[in-house]
């Protein structure tokens, strides 16, 4: 099952930058959406997946998950939760101050 | 000793905070005392029962870098110079410098180079020598620059710093190539293994590297085009830095390991060719200056290559030569340096056409101007010290000895050119000296009305002048206590121990009347073969070379910057990825760290498939979305399978939170997406669609192959037994993943709510900006 996680992960991976190589705003920003997703579920696979209890103490059990890919997800779920929320409101305001959520059109140099 | 190197370091920090009171006490006043405490701390060494002394620290002990001073005779030398002329620098700077100028920063950059200067002539360790070297570049750049608003100043300070700087990586290379050969990071332990470095296969290589460093950093031909810009700086620091401490650390460089090289063949050529050429070339060009201190620049420059000639010949009068020529150029060029700051700040102008005849206003300083440039002239007068050192130096021009074709010519040419250098040497001092001093003056052409200058600010090129006067006449005296020691140290073994006035007439002495009547003569025939200068250098020169690297240099970085960094966020993003994929690839490759196993792995359910198709189908759907309700749906679709998933692998805590963190996601997305335009087609063409495609599968292949790799190869056992025994124990809770985050973890998570903490300001600004917009 690990194998099959992975290839989703990787699945997440790529269509997450596939999103973030194209020029609007809201796909770069479902991009980095799908990237965060893909990361946490290829944290998960490092650990060997349904062997032992949640990670829960419980009497007259021995054997548990292994907590410590479940504690970093937990904290890149909440960061990645405030990267999206940011970057929406980024987009917004973007949006309004420019009239243009391309990106392309929104770079600029120092030459100009 | 250490707390005499570091002193001024240590002082440089609370310099800012002195010169706070710069207009009731003039900040160098307040700071004049360290530099003569370490002045007088050395001087106590000062002895004919002098012995050498070493005292070391440990610095990175891993690296066998250690702050380790060794202090002999020629250390000892040098220290003296850099806090006693150091001393009357800072005092001459207080009538120099007024109130209004940026005092703090001058001194706090004096110090540093104070230190720094102390910490490359004591240094034991290579690596220390080098970290104090490139303190004495850094300093000088920022002393050079210190007028920063002239563009002169910093064009000087950019010139001085990329040259000795240039000249101070080949430094590093040189004495890393040194430690790898000897296997030891001390100097001394180096001089003992001269014979393995010498038969090395790198000692060509060693050799190229170090001479390159002293060469840049004691401005010989070609490199000494720095010197004459680094005359925008100050006068003091001209005085200090660039005539007669810093610029001498390339000739203690070649000191220093002169009992490695002296010998080499290829030595003696490359240092005695160099410091001629040099003394030539810099004499020659001395005498077509207008401004006083790029005469004295140009005399600088054809002084140290005298000097480095001089360790070039390596025979025992030419050592010891060079070691007491160091300390005279010091004291003649330093008063001359500060009586050219006094004409420039009395007078207003520094250009020699528009002075003369400031004899009746300055009596004073044209008085010791008068000893400073005889004894640079080397005029044979009994009570200039000038004099001693030039008489060795063609003493030792002629007693060379050298076998193989281009030795034997250099031998030969090598007294015409040091006749040639010193008849030069000759008419510029007496430009120098009559052109100012004498002649018609022109009080109407300068800016002030020249007057004298204040009688302290004469003090430090008084006590100069005493020095050379004192040395002229009781030469014995510095001998035996001081130079002796330093030429035993340079020589590495029993140098030359007397100094006479009177040698008899031998060929040297012939060679220095042969200076002064020829020079006289040409000095007053000057305008009649002036003309030559429009020949030779005429349209030449090396700057024009140094121009021409920096442009071309600067144009193109600029392109090659251009071609990359051209604005797009999306060509940025392909660069970074690709390269990722393709370093990452090879390493994987190359240390064949694919492992592909599938024994290890747990048993597939249904359901876990049917979840895993959705989730694979709803990510690959996102592309294809062109209402931005339903990628925004699509992307939910994915958060909540991914909760599922989080179900099924018995990650409670995850499943809650990502269930909330989703449901959250999607309303906000909800929120902004009214104010975002629909998706549009992708029209851009097929090449840059095929990139895309193509990178984002490879990097999805890559972390798929690092994933299964990364699972099936556990190079270290897993610590999760450890939370799972301790989670109750030393966190108190049932919940393992609760107690590792605000436990186990604690600082993380409070970083972690800091960034949501700075996110969520971010955002709340973000949304009020756009409302103070609105109202306008």
């Amino acid at each position: 099952m690990e194998i099959i996680l992975t290839v989703l992960a990787s699945i997440l991976f790529s269509t997450g930058i596939y999103n973030l190589l194209q020029k609007q705003l809201l796909r770069i920003i479902v991009g980095t959406v799908l990237i965060s997703h893909g990361a946490h579920l290829f944290l998960l696979t490092m650990s060997q997946v349904k062997r032992g209890a949640p990670p829960l103490l419980v009497d007259d059990v021995s054997s548990y998950t292994d907590p410590l890919p479940q504690a970093l997800i937990l904290t890149a779920i909440v960061i990645s939760f405030g990267v999206t929320s940011f970057l929406l409101v980024l987009a917004y305001r973007t949006y309004t101050l420019n009239k243009t959520d391309n990106m392309e059109e929104m770079r600029g140099s120092d030459y100009d | 000793m250490i707390f005499a190197i570091f002193a001024p370091l240590l002082l440089a920090f609370i310099i800012p905070l002195l010169s706070k009171w710069k207009y009731k006490v003039h900040t160098g006043w307040l700071i004049l005392p360290i530099p003569f405490a370490i002045f007088l701390y050395f001087l106590q060494y000062v002895g004919a029962d002098f012995q050498p002394q070493m005292v070391s620290v440990d610095w990175i002990p891993s690296l066998d870098i250690a702050l380790s001073f060794h202090l002999d005779g020629l250390s000892l030398l040098f220290a003296l110079l850099i806090s006693g002329i150091g001393t009357l620098v800072v005092l001459y700077s207080i009538y120099y410098l007024n109130h209004k100028e940026q005092l703090g920063h001058f001194y706090t950059y004096l110090y540093i180079f104070m230190t720094a200067m102390l910490g490359v002539v004591l240094s034991d360790n290579v690596f220390g020598l080098y970290a104090f070297w490139e303190f004495t570049s850094i300093s000088s750049f920022l002393l050079i620059g210190y007028w920063h608003h002239r563009e002169r100043s910093r064009y000087g300070a950019l010139k001085s710093m990329l040259i000795t700087v240039f000249g101070g990586f080949s430094l590093l290379a040189g004495i890393i190539l040194l430690s790898i050969v000897t296997g030891t990071t001390s100097i001394q332990g180096m001089v003992e293994q001269s014979d393995t470095i010498v038969n090395s296969e790198y000692f060509p290589f060693i050799l190229i590297f170090l001479l390159l460093g002293a060469f840049t950093k004691s401005a010989q031909f070609p490199f000494h085009i720095w010197l004459p810009d680094a005359m925008e700086a100050p006068t003091p620091v001209s005085a200090y830095l660039h005539s007669a401490t810093m610029v001498k650390a390339g000739i203690y460089l070649m000191a220093r390991f002169s009992p490695i090289l002296a010998g080499e063949p290829y030595v003696f050529i490359a240092l005695s060719l160099f410091g001629l050429v040099t003394l030539t070339w810099g004499s020659y060009m001395a005498v077509r200056q207008t401004d006083l201190k790029g005469i004295l620049a140009f005399s600088t420059i054809s002084q140290l290559g005298m000097i480095m000639a001089m360790l070039g010949f390596g025979t025992k009068v030419a050592l010891f030569a060079a070691v007491f020529h160091i300390l005279n150029h010091a004291t003649f060029k330093g008063s001359l340096f500060m009586i050219a700051g006094i004409v420039d700040h009395e007078t207003g102008s520094r250009d020699i056409r528009k002075l003369g005849g400031l004899f009746t206003f300055m009596p004073i300083s044209a008085t010791l101007a008068i000893f400073g440039t005889f004894s640079m002239a080397g005029v044979p007068l009994p009570f200039l010290n000038g004099f001693y050192s030039k008489e060795m130096f063609f003493q030792a021009s002629l007693d060379n000895t050298a076998s193989g074709a281009i030795a034997e010519t250099l031998v030969t040419i090598i007294p015409v050119l040091a006749v040639v250098g010193s008849i030069f040497t000759f008419i510029y001092s007496m430009y120098l000296f009559f052109n100012t001093f004498t002649g018609k003056s022109q009080v109407e052409e300068l800016p002030k009305h020249p007057h004298e200058a204040p009688k302290m600010m004469l003090v430090p090129p008084f006590i100069l002048v005493l020095g050379v006067l004192v040395i002229g006449l009781f030469p014995t005296i510095f001998n035996e206590s001081l130079i002796t020691h330093a030429a035993d140290a340079v020589y590495g073994g029993e140098a030359n121990k007397e100094i006479y006035f009177w040698h008899g007439l031998i060929p040297a002495f012939y060679m220095s009347i042969a200076v002064v009547v020829i020079g006289a003569i040409m000095y007053l025939t000057k305008s009649k073969w002036s003309g030559v200068y429009q020949v030779l250098p005429g349209r030449l020169s090396m700057n024009r070379v140094y121009d021409w690297m920096v442009e071309k240099s600067e144009t193109a970085s600029q392109r090659i910057t251009n071609t990359y960094m051209t604005g797009s966020l999306r060509q940025y993003m392909v660069l970074l990825l690709t390269a990722i994929t393709v370093i990452v690839a090879g390493v994987l490759i190359k240390t064949s760290g694919i492992n592909f196993d599938m024994a290890e792995t747990a048993s597939i359910t249904a359901t876990e498939v049917i979840v895993t198709l959705l989730i694979a189908s709803a990510a690959i759907a996102t592309i294809f979305a062109r209402n931005r309700i339903a990628i925004i749906l699509i992307v939910g679709v994915v958060g909540y399978g991914l909760a599922i998933l989080f179900v099924l692998y018995r990650a409670p805590d995850l499943a809650l939170t990502q269930l909330i963190v989703e449901t959250v996601t999607v309303t906000l997305f909800m929120l902004c997406f009214y104010h975002l335009p629909n998706l549009k087609k992708d029209t851009s063409s097929w090449f840059t669609k095929s990139t895309n495609i193509i990178i984002s599968v490879a990097f999805g292949l890559l972390m798929m192959v690092i994933g299964i790799s990364a699972y099936n190869s556990r190079s270290f056992d897993t610590i999760a037994q450890y939370f799972i025994d301790n989670t109750y124990k030393l966190g108190g809770g049932d919940n393992m993943v609760n107690v590792i985050l605000v436990d186990f973890r604690g600082i993380d998570t409070l970083f972690e709510v800091a960034v949501l903490f700075g996110a969520a300001l971010a955002i709340i600004g973000m949304i009020k900006l756009r409302r103070n917009k609105g109202a306008n």
